[in-house]
């Protein structure tokens, strides 16, 4: 079975030619059976290969199955590489990809564009599957590019409203600006290493380097380039609030799961090369902790629903950075497993809210929805326990390994831990402001739901996801052979049960604010200060503002001034001047007699003295 | 004795074009058809056929002007047979893009197209400079009829620029084409035109350099490169579809033909201290004209420009002179070829439905059109260079290569990748998305794609996806004249090092 591996991206991408090809003729129920149906054939043959894989005790797994191009010594594959780490991103872009499919069908049920939208789907699933499963750096940019175009893709799907089309380009745009930078990298690998092969590569580059080579730096700082801008980590975030313009289910799939955190991937399959690069490494971690805590503060001033799960991605994502950044490659994968699972879980239930009511994302016009929407209900509640690491839940497990391993980190460990609790607090209070709002309080909804939107198709994979948001802690992830066996660090039991208790506080005192109100937001928000920091956060710290006025503001001048190209004009020039010269030859023929007379005994002068002098 | 038969069945096949419009008026297209068919079927015996001494799958030398030294030599290697597969695939597409739109003088017309094209392949396959040298006089005079009679408003301004600039840049190639039959004359006593005669011509310094710029000017206005490339948006802008195709898809290429075929190769030297120079030049190119184009209101003429920035890579390749960076060149020559030439048809399809080409009074085409829409979108995603499409191949390779040859030139050009997705998804936006705006056309000949346009995208997007999933198929092709060409200039700079 393993030599089929091939099949995983094959099945999404046939169900993408075939809706494709059909441009929007099959009926809706076909076209559910094979948007949906071909990734569930991929999460079956995934889970049958990733079975026999585990159970052959093999480290690694190569299926080559063409090669893609050989030009002197370059000579990528269109081989498949499976060990622990890509077993572990494919089992979860096809098993929460599946039920994000599944719960597509009913979401999307009424739009006139069902067929486009599971044609982009089935395409993203397959380029995000090359992405993981490429056995060298070219494949993974083929797939890395790929998820970028899907992403641009389903951003954009409601085009008629052109600042959907806006926020799509500028997801594109500016993970083109990180996409750029890796490629740089790869030219570098390549060039000094002479090879892209993933593992070649890396063994190369443990015998050629050694530790702060400042080829590794290099190398490693332009993938990182890469990195931070699927990832949405600073300074490359800005596009990924705006990305919710695109429906639901594609924050949860793209957003949320998958393709964000596609820079973690990349760092953890290339970390022997961050290794080598210690200073980068540990660039990585600060990213992390300055993007978790900034994501943190802004998603406290939000009211858009989708947007304050945006941000909170981001955050969590930078909880992955910060683990990549001390060395936690294990934990940082574990954490972006479970957030895969408490993320899309919250996500497709905001869908089912938002759907519920008639298209309201603002949780100030909702309210009192713990009893209309108990499906919804339940998933918020276990989703949001598990992203506030809530004892025993998944998110509880991969945040308290990330933790503590950058309690035990030489150098900025103990800013890496104490922040990183911040954030924790700051998590506790975000989400829970955004639960207690949305499900409690009075009704504030201008359509109030008379039901829950969504069947069994909608509500199946919410379940599903409930279940793994809580017991997905104790999946074991069969890294270790990856990664190596890490010295177990300790902290003191005090510390641990300050560490827990610090989101728990947090979400006490969200409730104090919104459940007891005890407390008020309006009497906080009363002095200036305290406004203009609302506002400096909820506009993202200011950096879509910065942005404009460093970049998009002065390329727009550039272009509007130099509309006619200037280069043209000096042409344009040597037309007007031999235009007059022509001018002027033109009035010698003037037809005196006289004038014909005075030229030629002019000439004769300069003949004759040319020839005197000589 | 194929390659003659290449040549010579396209020029009669447009003469008899030509003629037979006062039979039947639609009898031309139906002939061009045929010609260019039974061309494009010739043209794969060549792919069967071994390499002979040098690579050479096939040759022809026939006496021309003896006492001159001047031959009639045509020889195709696997680079010349990719670039003769390409035109006649183009030709045939744009014998398709003209079939409703040209109706006036439809004979002559077609009789340009042929001509044309039989210019074109013989300055593909062309080793005797001077008879090269014939060839680029042939495709340019029937193309400026093609724009001056069935272009567009500013036909004649447009025509007159690119005539005006193609010759004057080809008669700097001629005075050095001369200078160095002359110097063949000095060193070896007898003149001669042939290839492989002036490849042994030692000159040096200067001299050498002064002699190559008549080539790389003449090589970089046909690409174009910056700073000569201001004739291309006029053209393009001015020209019918099939005058778009062809330019784009094909005579573009040329350019870069000859660089890689007669202005490295002779030049040696002087082509690698003035690589810096070159790719400087293709650097600017890349990001001057993507910026250029980002602020274009017209249609063709934002296409035009971005043309110029793909072709930047070519050079950006070329002066880079290794094997991935050149394999990399042809292959952007190669997908360029049917990008462009597709992004053009669409526009030119857009024109004659709804006879504007701009942008600004456009928008939200995609529920009208929806086949239109993704067909565009297909094409303008390999333009700005999406892997499992041809342009990644070659823009990547191109980088890749020329990352080891000059660092900073590599990454200044890299932004290129960045601006294209800014320009590309831009004409996307306007055009296809947003609210439908019909307030300044008359939208009733507003119609999708018809099956026969269909056919021709469906072709292009399949070739596409082959150069982007299986680029062996072209690599392997101009692979072995590419390593020759890098070893000869290397022991060429060699002996001149040990002199």
């Amino acid at each position: 079975m393993q030599e089929l591996i091939w099949l995983l991206p094959t099945y999404p991408l046939l169900g993408f030619l075939a809706l494709v090809l059909t441009a929007g003729r099959l009926p809706k129920n076909v076209v559910a059976i094979i948007g949906a149906g071909s990734v569930g054939l991929s999460f079956l043959t995934a889970a049958i290969i990733a079975a026999q894989f585990l159970a052959s005790g093999e480290e690694y797994f190569i299926k080559e199955v063409w090669t893609w191009m050989a030009v002197g010594g370059f000579t990528p594959g269109f081989n498949f590489y499976l060990d622990g780490l890509s077993l572990v991103m494919m089992l979860v872009i096809t098993g929460v990809g599946f039920l994000i499919h599944l719960y597509a069908t009913g979401y999307m049920a009424d739009d006139p564009g069902y067929s486009r939208f599971f044609s982009y789907m089935n395409l993203f699933v397959a380029a995000m599957l090359m992405l993981v499963l490429g056995d060298n750096l070219v494949l993974l940019y083929l797939g890395w590019e790929g998820v970028g175009l899907c992403s641009y893709l389903l951003i954009g799907f409601w085009y008629t409203n052109p600042d959907n089309g806006y926020a799509a380009r500028k997801a594109f745009v500016v993970t083109r600006v990180g996409d750029t930078a890796m490629a740089l990298g790869l030219f570098l690998l390549f060039a000094e290493l002479g090879t892209l092969n993933i593992q070649d590569m890396l063994h190369a580059a443990e015998a050629e380097w050694e530790i702060g080579n400042g080829l590794a730096v290099a190398a490693a700082l332009l993938l990182l380039g890469g990195a931070v801008g699927k990832s949405a980590q600073l300074p490359l975030q800005t596009w990924l609030p705006d990305a919710m313009a695109g429906p639901t289910p594609i924050s949860a799939l793209i957003h949320a799961a998958t393709m964000v955190t596609a820079g973690v991937y990349l760092i953890a399959r290339t970390h022997i090369l961050f290794e080598l690069a210690p200073n980068v490494q540990e660039l990585v971690g600060w990213v992390g902790l300055i993007t978790l805590l900034m994501a943190g503060f802004i998603a406290l001033t939000q009211s858009d629903i989708k947007r304050i799960l945006a941000f909170s991605t981001m955050s969590q994502i930078g909880y992955m950075f910060l683990a990549l950044g001390v060395g936690a490659w294990s934990a940082g994968i574990l954490h972006l497993m479970t957030h895969a699972f408490f993320k899309a879980l919250l996500f497709l239930a905001s869908g089912t809210v938002i759907l519920s009511l008639h298209h309201e994302q603002d949780i100030f016009k909702m309210g009192a929805l713990r009893q209309k929407l108990p499906v919804s209900f339940f998933s918020f509640l276990l989703g949001s326990l598990a992203l506030t690491a809530f004892p025993y839940t998944s998110g509880y497990f991969s945040k308290d390994e990330i933790l503590i391993a950058a309690h035990g980190m030489e150098g900025p460990g103990m800013i890496f831990f104490y922040g990183g609790v911040f954030g924790a607090f700051l998590t506790g209070i975000y989400t829970f402001r955004l639960f207690f709002i949305v499900f409690f309080g009075e009704s504030k909804a201008a359509h109030p739901p008379e039901q829950e939107y969504g069947g069994w198709n909608m509500n199946g994979p919410l379940i599903l996801l409930m279940i793994l948001s809580v017991v997905g802690g104790f999946i074991a992830v069969p890294l270790d052979p990856l990664f190596g066996d890490h010295e177990e660090h300790h902290i003191s039991g005090l510390l641990h049960a300050f560490m827990i208790a610090v989101p728990l506080i947090g979400i006490a005192i969200s409730a104090c604010f919104f459940y007891f109100k005890i407390w008020s937001v309006e009497k906080l928000m009363a002095s200036s200060f305290a406004q203009s920091l609302h506002k400096f956060w909820n506009s993202g710290w200011g950096f879509d503002w910065l942005y404009d006025r460093l970049f998009v503001l002065p390329f727009l001048w550039l272009a509007r001034i130099n509309r006619a190209d200037i280069i043209d004009s000096f042409y344009g020039l040597v037309v007007e001047v031999s235009r007059a010269a022509n001018g002027m030859i033109v009035k010698t023929q003037s037809g005196y007699l006289r004038w014909y007379a005075l030229s030629i005994a002019a000439g004769l002068v300069v003949l004759i003295t040319i020839g005197v002098m000589l | 004795m194929i390659l003659l038969w290449l040549i010579s069945i396209l020029f009669i096949g447009g003469i008899i074009a030509w003629l037979s419009e006062r039979i039947n008026p639609n009898y031309p297209r139906l002939i061009a058809l045929v010609t260019v068919l039974l061309d494009l079927l010739l043209m794969f015996s060549l792919l069967g056929a071994e390499p002979g001494d040098g690579g050479w799958v096939a040759s022809v030398d026939a006496g021309w002007i003896p006492r001159f030294g001047i031959s009639f030599y045509l020889a195709a290697d696997g680079l010349s047979v990719l670039l003769l597969l390409l035109t006649a695939f183009l030709g045939v597409i744009a014998i398709g893009s003209a079939w409703d739109e040209i109706k006036e003088q439809a004979g002559f017309f077609y009789f340009n197209l042929l001509w044309t094209l039989a210019g074109v392949l013989g300055v593909f396959t062309a080793l005797d400079l001077f008879l090269f040298f014939f060839f680029w006089e042939v495709m340019l005079i029937p193309m400026y009829f093609i724009i001056a009679i069935w272009g567009h408003e500013n036909k004649n301004y447009a025509a007159m620029k690119f005539f005006i600039f193609t010759q004057v840049t080809g008669m700097l190639m001629l005075i050095s084409i001369l200078l160095l039959a002359y110097f063949h004359y000095v060193q070896y006593g007898a003149l001669s035109f042939n290839y492989h005669d002036l490849l042994a011509v030692q000159t040096a310094g200067r001299l050498e350099m002064w002699i190559m710029l008549g080539f790389f000017i003449a090589f970089t206005t046909k690409l174009p490169s910056v700073p000569f490339h201001s004739w291309l948006p006029d053209a393009h802008s001015q020209a019918p579809t099939a005058g778009s195709v062809i330019l784009a898809g094909i005579l573009l290429k040329t350019g870069a033909y000859g660089l890689i075929r007669f202005a490295v190769p002779l030049f040696p030297e002087a082509s690698m201290s003035f690589a810096p120079v070159a790719m400087t030049l293709a650097a600017i190119s890349i990001l001057y004209c993507a910026k250029v184009a980002f602020a274009q209101a017209d249609i063709k003429r934002l296409i035009a420009y971005t043309s110029v920035s793909h072709m930047g890579f070519v050079t950006l390749g070329v002066y880079a002179w290794n094997e991935q960076a050149l394999q990399g060149a042809v292959m952007t020559m190669l997908a360029h070829g049917l990008s462009a030439a597709a992004l053009f048809m669409l526009a030119g399809g857009l024109q004659h439905r709804i006879h504007t080409r701009n942008m600004t009074d456009m928008g939200g085409f995609w529920a009208k059109v929806p086949r239109m829409a993704v067909v565009a979108l297909f094409f303008s995603v390999a333009a700005l260079g999406m892997p499992g499409l041809g342009n990644f191949i070659g823009e990547f390779l191109a980088l890749l290569g020329a990352f080891q040859a000059n660092i900073t030139l590599t990454v200044i050009s890299a932004f290129g990748l960045i601006f294209a997705s800014v320009y590309s998804l831009w004409v996307i936006q306007k055009v296809f998305q947003g609210e439908y705006a019909n307030a300044e056309f008359d939208d009733s000949h507003l119609s999708d794609l018809t099956r026969r346009e269909m056919v021709y995208f469906g072709a292009m997007m399949i070739g596409l996806i082959w150069m982007g999933m299986y680029p062996q198929s072209f690599l392997e092709l101009s692979q072995p004249v590419l390593v020759e060409l890098i070893n000869s200039t290397e022991s060429a700079i060699a002996a001149v090092v040990q002199n």
